[in-house]
């Protein structure tokens, strides 16, 4: 997709001095966030790992977070740029609070100042090095949309970020439908993330999901997924191929 | 130790299809809501279609990111125009405008490829073609992004436009009714979805007559 080499062109626009002051490449990065609308708004899910390349070097990262009163988060990602998008997060809404005007961000506003801050960055050549899933109630309105680190943003009914988008939506185009309960919906996305562990290097059984409704956001305690490995043929891998390994 | 190179992309193209077609006193303008990203799709309704002023609609395909951020500079120099001159901008000025912004950014391009459709000063048919970095023309209809290579010599074929070189001018805009330039739309679409990956899920139709501002869909082709 994005992660094709500069053309040289590029790279004169780039100076050596400034280098040093540019996001070249992640260090460490969270993976797949999914999210789904549902019957009384939405729900998010993401794991808690936070990769050192392919070390799994920290697994209580929060990779998901509140956004003021009708919002919530979820970023896939090099971690330090998320909780730098944080801080600017919770200045617009404290400043927004202090209007003391009785409006408030909604999801809409909030998923366009995203997109706004991660496309000025992209047209720095010193982006935002992440995807986010942007997902809120107000007034009765659910909102789900997505953000990438160049700037390309959606809403739809279901988003994911990264590997999600191969695995899990999918499943979710399969499955999803409008008016689907809380129980439907965590199932469905349980049944997504449990693919992705099963699937994704970087995944780790570690997750948390995010309820957000017109009464308010519920980030649950982390926990993990039951899986499977019994398959008789792990139980025997060289059963075909004497000799191998 | 060499120096390390980006390995990252400003830009990506997020696919899909844009037509329109000037008929003697209406317009046509269409595009497919697919949005894609490598194999991968990432939703099957997203407009490409934005009405800049009364008598201008642009449809754009290409870079989504960049496609939006052009629609938001376009509209609001629009909103400027009308407090400075009390009135909406004409198709014919703001296809100069676009043509313009695209320039603007010569060395750091939109990738975005445009297609302006209105109504002119005399209520015909108008339909303006473009390049990423702003090069256009009037035209009696065009094709851009994936399908374009698919569609455009199937409009040269059913739609005969005169040379823009004869003397004297030839109307460019298309004599067939209104009714049968947006069935001759669908059938560019169906035909495109057909082989062209990045185009397919739905086609959205906007027609600019007299009367005002309409918009028709049309189920297209989901693999």
């Amino acid at each position: 997709m994005n992660v094709s080499d500069s053309t040289p062109a590029m790279n004169n626009l780039m100076g050596s001095e400034a280098d040093s002051q540019r996001t070249l490449y992640p260090y460490v990065t969270g993976t797949s966030v999914v999210g789904i609308k549902y019957k009384d708004g939405i729900l998010l899910a993401a794991d808690m790992g936070g990769s050192y390349g392919s070390t799994l070097r920290y697994k209580t990262v929060e990779r998901l977070k509140s956004v003021g009163k009708h919002s919530i988060i979820g970023a896939s990602g090099e971690i330090s740029d998320f909780q730098e998008i944080m801080r600017n997060l919770d200045d617009l809404i404290l400043y927004d609070n202090m209007w003391d005007d009785g409006n408030s961000f909604g999801p809409k506003e909030v998923h366009n100042y995203l997109t706004r801050m991660m496309y000025n960055r992209r047209n720095k050549f010193n982006p935002l090095w992440n995807s986010l899933v942007l997902g809120g109630v107000k007034n009765g309105q659910k909102y789900l949309g997505t953000v990438s680190m160049i700037g390309v943003h959606y809403e739809d009914n279901h988003v994911a970020t990264g590997f999600g988008n191969h695995l899990a939506r999918p499943l979710l185009r399969d499955e999803w439908h409008e008016n689907l309960t809380f129980e439907e919906g965590v199932k469905l996305l349980e049944k997504c993330m449990r693919v992705l562990l099963y699937r994704d290097r970087s995944a780790v059984n570690k997750l948390q999901i995010a309820k957000i409704t017109e009464e308010g956001v519920t980030i649950s305690q982390p926990y993990a997924l039951k899986t499977f490995w019994g398959f008789s043929a792990f139980q025997n891998p060289t059963a075909g191929a004497e000799g191998s390994w | 130790m060499t120096k390390q190179q980006a390995n990252w992309s400003p830009y990506d193209n997020n696919g899909g299809t844009v037509v329109a077609i000037a008929g003697a006193d209406y317009c046509v303008i269409a595009s497919d809501t697919r949005m894609s990203t490598g194999y991968s799709i990432l939703t099957r309704d997203y407009s490409k279609i934005i009405q800049l002023a009364d008598k201008s609609v642009m449809a754009s395909s290409g870079f989504q990111a960049d496609v939006r951020a052009l629609q938001k500079v376009l509209e609001a120099r629009h909103l400027i125009y009308q407090h400075q001159h009390n009135k909406q901008m004409s198709c014919p000025a703001m296809a100069q405008l676009l043509s313009n912004t695209l320039y603007f950014k010569r060395f750091f391009p939109y990738y975005a490829f445009n297609v302006l459709g209105g109504l002119d000063s005399e209520g015909k048919g108008c339909v303006f073609t473009y390049d990423a970095v702003g090069s256009y023309e009037r035209v009696g209809y065009s094709s851009q992004g994936s399908g374009s290579t698919l569609i455009t010599p199937f409009l040269d074929n059913q739609l005969k436009s005169p040379s823009p070189l004869l003397l004297p001018a030839k109307d460019a805009v298309t004599p067939l009714s209104e009714s049968e330039a947006i069935e001759l739309v669908k059938t560019c679409f169906v035909s495109a979805t057909e082989r062209d990956i990045y185009t397919g899920d739905k086609l959205e139709i906007v027609i600019l007559n007299a009367s005002g501002i309409r918009r028709d869909y049309m189920e297209l082709r989901k693999d």
